[in-house]
């Protein structure tokens, strides 16, 4: 029996950064060489020009891996829920 | 145990003050605090990530309980289109003495800005849109109880 295509990963998008990258999620395969966040961000910034609108400032972007802040060197793995978000401003 | 609650409707600070301290005797004090959207704007909108917010704000609250003696807390987020003098978040820290009560509310306020995954997008009187920038203020507002030793 083949093995099982590994799960997807599901990436949500909020406030300014939905608006830049016209969606507010997506699911898309892990792709190859992208074990981190900050390795993710760069990937959707080199994807195309939404991307690169949404990510044009490194520093900016502000990430959760399943949920939980996250650092750019934060792993991501097949499965996960990876959001990128502009700097919270509730309260 | 802390009360938290993230929703699209208004709160009553009264009846919420009234459950906290229902059928107890052994709160000294309550701190109160209200976020509410000023004036100058059409309308502020507030997003939130729905699967995170809850439970951002449940380890606030925790991390409040851990650093002081709370008896009750209380922390209301809401999101969704709201208009000018609209409640926006409530909190509320009960404790045996004030100081504790009153601190415990500031620090919940200064996590809340920083660590909730909220955001606001104002609307100006002319109907134009944008979002809310972070302030470096609030970061050092947070900041500071990095080095508050619990009381």
């Amino acid at each position: 029996m083949p093995a099982p295509a590994p799960a997807p990963i599901q990436v949500l998008y909020f406030a300014w950064l939905r608006e830049r990258m016209g969606r507010a999620e997506e699911t898309l395969p892990l792709p190859p060489g992208v074990h981190t966040v900050g390795a993710l961000a760069d990937w959707l910034r080199a994807r195309d020009d939404s991307g690169a609108q949404a990510f044009a400032e490194p520093g900016i972007v502000r990430a959760a891996v399943n949920q939980a802040f996250a650092q750019p060197d934060t792993p991501v793995e097949d499965g996960d829920e990876v959001a990128f978000f502009p700097p919270v401003t509730g309260g | 145990m802390a009360t938290v609650r993230v929703q699209a409707a208004p709160f009553d600070t009264g009846a919420e003050m009234a459950a906290l301290l229902a059928g107890r005797t052994d709160i000294g004090g309550i701190g109160c605090f209200v976020g509410v959207v000023r004036g100058g704007i059409r309308a502020m909108t507030l997003e939130h990530y729905p699967g995170m917010t809850a439970r951002s704000l449940d380890a606030i609250a925790a991390e409040a309980e851990a650093r002081w003696h709370l008896l009750a807390c209380t922390v209301i987020h809401r999101h969704g289109r709201l208009l000018p003098g609209d409640p926006i978040v409530l909190v509320l820290a009960a404790s045996q003495h004030r100081t504790a009560a009153l601190d415990a509310t500031a620090f919940l306020m200064d996590w809340l800005k920083t660590r909730a995954p909220f955001w606001k997008q104002e609307e100006a009187e002319d109907g134009a849109t944008a979002w809310v920038d972070a302030r470096e203020s609030d970061d050092t507002a947070a900041a500071r109880w990095a080095a508050h030793a619990a009381t």
